[in-house]
């Protein structure tokens, strides 16, 4: 789907992106790097709007620097900022963008009705987009994206600005893009945990530069954290510190202080889960001890683990240079 | 046998669901075209809300009425000739035209920055040269259409009262060129104008302030040469504001009276001069906007 070498682009003053080699296949790719780290930049690039300083790109087996709008009719994109238009209506606006697609009126017509129900828009796309919540002008421009049936879209920051459950559908329907509508997809985020449970590949990059490029079921398989917590009993005043002594004794592998600041940080233990049997010791040891336990789940993975050295020699390590 | 029945649920299933379109994809030249005819049609709210029909139909109807009447009244009478130039006409209505661009050119380039929709259309086929040219056409064609119009109701109704139809047709042909060139030139400054403001409020406000303010200015140092008796003054002025661009082109060359005090326009040579400012006006417009859309392009 795409394939970049060694691509670099440099701006007067930044490095947006340092010779960064990708090859990405079908299904939906995560794109994850904190702000700056260069994705957006990357869109550019891929959507033949930019030209690169060094290195080269392929979209669809087309080459950015000669065919931009051949690939620009194949590839749907979603910007991350706000795009729309209030006083027209979400049909409107999506037959209008069908029709700059290349497609003729009636297509453009019946393409937006499909698309726009797909999405999850019924009898609301008719009135003004002015008055959509966020969740609603999100999945408008997505429809826009998909509206011309392009064999990759490009996914700016989706999950901008919504709440949980907002965001949740979102993925979900990112998902469904590729399940369903056999759309590749490249989706950015600065959240590697929400991109996890929705792709099947994510590439995260830093500073322009390609950290890690893995299948998702690499990042799940290798280590779990889990977290732990207990309340406390009359045998034992500090259940949480009871319970550290007993799974340290039984040869755990703790994390130290990786929620600190966070509020009830000193009362939950992150440990690392190797196993079933790690989910049954831990279950027997707070029995043993008599404490309760108020919860034992699996923590994402934050971003800032991959920065961390220790997660990273277990990782597949991919050459920055 | 069941295999067969398997097929058809799995038919049915694949109806309700995600289709894919493998119809025509008809390109860029296409999608240009699709967006100066939204454009046109924008420019007099069709497509668009109700309200926003109100205010360029008014002016469209307020454009025609005097036309209409200028007919009845030279009918009735059986006139030799119709009382007003057809290359008069247009300045004229001037003040009108002026409202009708003001209202108009942010309508439609400000939303698109403002709303910040360029980069949906830039992530399509269409590229920076399409979008501009599209939105220069349909511009110049939504003036083209508002200032031609009255001018096919005074040709039709010269023909009805039956006068000369070689002087009729000549004068109408020349008023049709002298708007073209008014369309061209009034739809690019205010396309720059507005384009240049993403504000819609101050889009309208800098098109009224650059037609008024140079207008004004000329006529008034006009009036100040025609007072001292400089009247070579008064025909290299006209170059300093739109409108009067356009009467000095007409009068050099569309055989047009000018409105310039003491009948002073330019001569062919001047006429030229003022021929060259009013292409390189116009040229100067693409430009700018060109420029503007390299900016903010994604």
């Amino acid at each position: 789907m795409i394939a970049t070498e060694s691509l670099s682009k440099r701006f007067p003053r930044v490095t947006a992106l340092d010779r960064l080699s990708l090859d990405i296949g079908p299904g939906v790719t995560g794109l994850v790097g904190a702000n700056g780290a260069g994705k957006s930049t990357m869109i550019k690039i891929l959507l033949g709007l930019s030209p690169a300083t060094e290195g080269r790109a392929e979209v669809l087996g087309l080459d950015v620097a000669t065919s931009g709008a051949a690939i620009r009719e194949r590839v749907g994109y979603m910007p991350e900022h706000d795009c729309l238009p209030p006083d027209v209506s979400a049909t409107e606006l999506v037959v209008h963008m069908a029709r700059m697609s290349g497609l003729p009126a009636t297509a453009a017509r019946e393409r937006t009705a499909d698309t726009l129900r797909h999405v999850g828009l019924y009898e609301e796309r008719y009135r003004p987009i002015g008055g959509y919540s966020t969740g609603m002008k999100q999945r408008v421009k997505l429809a826009q994206a998909l509206v011309h049936d392009p064999k990759l879209v490009l996914l700016d920051e989706p999950t901008n600005g919504l709440d949980p459950v907002g965001r949740d559908e979102m993925l979900g329907l990112i998902r469904r893009v590729w399940t369903d509508f056999g759309i590749s997809v490249l989706v950015t985020s600065h959240l590697l945990g929400e991109l996890e449970r929705t792709c099947d590949h994510v590439v995260v990059i830093d500073g322009g530069r390609l950290l890690r490029s893995s299948s998702t079921s690499d990042f799940t398989q290798t280590t779990a954290t889990l977290a732990v917590e207990v309340t406390d009993s009359d045998t034992h005043p500090d259940g949480t510190r009871a319970l550290r002594e007993a799974l340290t004794a039984a040869g755990i592998t703790l994390h130290a202080g990786v929620e600190d600041g966070l509020p009830g940080a000193g009362h939950i233990l992150l440990l690392e889960a190797t196993g079933e049997e790690t989910y049954d010791l831990v279950r027997d040891t707070v029995a043993d001890l008599g404490l309760g336990l108020v919860r034992m789940e699996q923590r994402r993975h934050h971003i800032a683990e991959v920065f961390r050295p220790q997660q990273a020699n277990q990782q597949e390590e991919v050459p920055t240079r | 046998m069941s295999i067969e029945t398997t097929r058809t649920e799995t038919t049915q299933i694949h109806n309700i669901g995600y289709r894919n379109y493998d119809g025509p994809r008809l390109g860029r030249a296409y999608a240009r075209r699709s967006l100066f005819s939204q454009s046109l049609r924008g420019a007099y709210g069709l497509g668009r809300s109700a309200k926003s029909k109100v205010l360029p139909m008014i002016l469209f109807a307020v454009m025609c009425v005097p036309a209409a009447i200028i007919v009845a009244v030279a009918v009735a009478t059986k006139m030799k000739d119709l009382p007003l130039d057809y290359t008069r006409y247009a300045i004229f209505t001037q003040a009108l035209i002026g409202l009708y661009l003001a209202a108009q050119a942010p309508q439609s380039v400000s939303r698109d920055l403002r709303f910040k929709t360029v980069p949906l259309y830039f992530s399509r086929p269409i590229e920076r040269v399409d979008y501009v040219l599209a939105k220069f056409g349909a511009m110049a064609g939504a003036l083209f259409i508002l200032t031609a119009s009255p001018l096919v109701i005074l040709y039709i109704g010269s023909l009805l009262a039956k006068m000369d139809f070689a002087d009729q047709s000549k004068g109408f042909g020349q008023g049709l060129v002298s708007v073209a060139l008014l369309s061209l030139l009034f739809g690019g400054i205010g396309l720059v104008m507005a384009a240049l403001t993403p504000r819609r409020g101050f889009g309208v406000a800098a098109v009224i302030a650059t037609l008024v303010i140079s207008y004004g200015a000329v006529t008034t140092l006009q009036g100040i040469a025609y007072g001292t008796d400089n009247i070579d003054a008064i025909k290299w002025m006209g170059l300093f504001s739109p409108i009067t661009l356009i009467d000095g082109v007409q009068t050099a060359f569309l055989g047009a009276t000018s409105s310039f005090p003491a009948g002073a326009g330019p001569s062919a040579g001047l006429g030229a001069l003022y021929l060259l400012v009013v292409l390189a006006l116009i040229l100067g417009s693409y430009a700018v906007l060109m420029r503007r859309y390299r900016k903010v392009g994604l």
